[in-house]
């Protein structure tokens, strides 16, 4: 229905969203063309709307291939998977989904601080393998008074903050620029932070400064009492240092909800009990997702009815 | 029979010392181990052997045990209270107290000590950790991407949103109120029950369990075993906290009618559970197993290497104030 032609690059959006896209205008899947050059060739110039999530964007190529395009709507916070420079070279808005999903998001942070401390999952699989009439479970690491280290105290960062704090949780955090009217310890770099906390807490947007904003010299400042929680992207952290100071026992662990190069996952990790591995799940609940999809339609709506839209990045 | 390791010295000192029994299984010694400075004499260091053994070994101390320490599960009912007449103190470094006939000892004039609020924020945390996990299924979805086949795209069930549920925590004591001031910061809305409305509390008040699951999305077990509360949560209650609803059990198995809830599970009456105790533990009955909406956990609220270190201080801090003539520094009754 409708003649406006929109693009999905992404399978993974919820089947609601999808279907709604659907019922309002003349849906693309980019999935179901086996070259994307033919979607191109066959379609590109009828596509004024690209939707893309976490996992798929709308790179350079992409945008100067739909020279019908006037708007690229997020299903998801992070736009790193979006050419912001090409956009705004030509004109192009782009909308993302900020605030519905910050809850969920900080939610699953301090999930993930518990279960790794409290090796939660491995309890679990300990009682499912039928192991506890041979014995309890080791000594876990308290959570409750640990200081907690945050990279970014954007709105993400905040609800987090604000939630560690109910557990007497320090809060200390790193930021391009100190905020001055937060009451929470600044310090001026990650290495610094990372080694005056016990918990360090990614949440903040990937960059090209950010990119790898966790190497080796951070992990080694974190140690081997110190955790790592990422619910950010995977790129904010170098992988292969992650993983060799993980099995080196110079990493206390880490929880991690995204991977640089989803959906692959290192497999040395899945050896260890030290670590909590999640399939980015980050807003991934009923209520968000669905939230989410409403900003989306309501941005492409807003858009094409020449009105303001409702959460605009460019 | 004294120590065989003492020397004839210092088994004269030792026998004007007041007498301390551990009561518990070989690895409960780790709670307290001799040293001079005590004011106290320890009979059993290695918590060998069992008190009935030791006692008919060893019949002449058995009006000379002056304190017992005692783990949970090791029971201290009116039966072994008769065995040992010189009783004045229980020093049970547990969080619950189920394991004690506390009227008895009342009756006998015997102090009873705790562990005080050492445990509070171990299993209120264990506690938010059960919740999260099962709302956001955290350990199905490790268990999912560990043997996940790699480069496949995932496709995980979406979780339920935590931030503003409903929480109705049954028991309002210090575990309880350490569960509600976690939850608060993340915009949760408390309620509570509670054998009695507490005064200083302004959380909405309940005054049955039926009535709080009626209202609320989530229940969190945080109150003591005892005639009234043994399957306080059964099945008319789990009913009414409904389909998408949340059990989370800090406390004792027991409260719960494990076999109801083990039903309502499989036939989705309920939304999730997370527990950490158990009817008759380590058996955990084997159908929970191939469940995606539970998470178990073996009694492990208390197990970290913090609660550890301090409740050896406590145990130690209330025998050597005890023997002091003074007020225990955790009591209970």
């Amino acid at each position: 229905m409708g003649s406006i032609g929109v693009l999905l690059v992404s399978h993974q959006v919820i089947p609601y969203l999808e279907q709604e896209l659907n019922k309002r205008y003349n849906l693309f899947r980019l999935w179901d063309f086996p070259q994307k050059s033919q979607l191109l060739t066959q379609h590109g110039a009828s596509i004024r709307a690209v939707v893309g999530d976490a996992f798929a964007g709308a790179d350079s190529d992409l945008i100067e291939a739909l020279p019908k395009l006037e708007i690229v709507s997020s299903f998801s916070v992070g736009v790193d998977k979006i050419d912001l420079g090409k956009c705004k070279e030509k004109g192009i808005r782009v909308t993302n989904t900020p605030d519905v999903l910050t809850d969920e998001v900080a939610d699953l942070a301090i999930g993930l601080m518990l279960t790794l401390l409290r090796r939660i999952c491995e309890c679990d699989r300990y009682v499912r393998g039928g192991n506890w009439k041979h014995g309890d479970y080791k000594l876990t690491t308290k959570f409750s008074g640990k200081t907690v280290g945050i990279i970014g105290l954007g709105r993400i960062g905040a609800a987090i903050a604000k939630r560690a704090e109910g557990f007497n949780c320090p809060i200390s955090y790193y930021s391009r620029t100190q905020k001055q009217e937060s009451k929470y310890k600044y310090y001026p770099s990650v290495v610094e932070l990372a080694s005056n906390c016990d918990i360090l807490v990614v949440a903040c947007p990937l960059t090209e400064e950010t990119h790898h904003i966790i190497n080796r010299e951070v992990i080694n400042a974190l140690g081997p009492k110190g955790f790592l929680i990422n619910i950010g992207r995977g790129k904010h952290v170098d992988e292969p240092e992650l993983v060799s100071a993980l099995l080196e026992g110079r990493l206390g662990g880490a929880g991690l909800d995204v991977f640089e190069n989803e959906p692959h996952v290192p497999e040395e990790l899945f050896g260890l009990e030290n670590v909590v591995l999640l399939p980015h799940v980050g807003s991934a609940t009923v209520e968000t997702r669905t939230a989410m999809a409403d900003l989306v339609l309501g941005n492409l709506e807003a858009h094409f009815l020449g009105k303001p839209l409702l959460t605009p990045l460019v | 029979m004294a120590d065989l390791n003492e020397s004839i010295e210092e088994s004269q000192e030792n026998n004007n010392l007041p007498k301390v029994f551990l009561h518990g299984p070989p690895e409960f010694s780790f709670i307290l181990q001799p040293n001079p400075s005590h004011n106290f004499h320890i009979l059993n260091p290695s918590s060998l052997p069992p008190l009935h053994q030791f006692l008919s070994l060893n019949p002449h101390h058995a009006s000379s045990i002056a304190a017992i320490v005692c783990t949970g599960g090791y029971t201290v009912n009116a039966d072994v209270l008769q065995l040992l007449p010189a009783l004045r103190l229980v020093c049970t470094p547990s969080a619950g107290t189920d394991h004690i006939d506390l009227s008895e000892c009342r009756r006998r004039g015997i102090q009873v000590a705790g562990a005080g609020n050492l445990f509070s924020e171990d299993v209120a945390d264990m506690a938010v950790a059960l919740l999260i996990d099962v709302s956001r299924k955290i350990s199905a979805a490790d268990r999912f991407l560990r043997r996940q086949v790699q480069n496949v795209s995932w496709n995980f069930p979406l979780g339920s949103k935590l931030t503003g549920k409903k929480i109705g925590i049954v028991g309002m004591g210090r575990i309880g109120s350490e569960v509600a001031k976690r939850l608060e910061a993340f915009s949760c809305m408390i309620s509570y029950n509670s054998r009695n409305k507490k005064p200083l509390v302004s959380y909405p008040y309940y005054s049955t369990v039926l009535e709080l699951a009626t209202d609320t999305n989530v229940l969190i077990l945080c109150c003591d075993l005892n005639d009234q509360t043994r399957h306080i949560v059964n099945k008319e209650v789990m009913l009414a906290l409904g389909k998408g609803g949340i059990i989370v059990n800090v406390g004792r198995g027991a409260l719960i009618d494990e076999k109801e809830l083990l039903k309502c599970l499989i036939e989705d009456e309920i939304g999730g559970a997370g527990l950490d105790v158990f009817e008759n533990e380590p058996h955990v009955p084997k159908d929970f197993f191939s469940l995606d909406n539970v998470v178990l956990s073996p009694h492990a609220a208390v197990v970290t290497s913090e609660s550890l270190m301090g409740i050896r201080q406590i145990v130690e801090q209330n025998l050597t104030a005890f023997f002091s003539n003074k007020a225990p520094i955790t009591p209970v009754i």
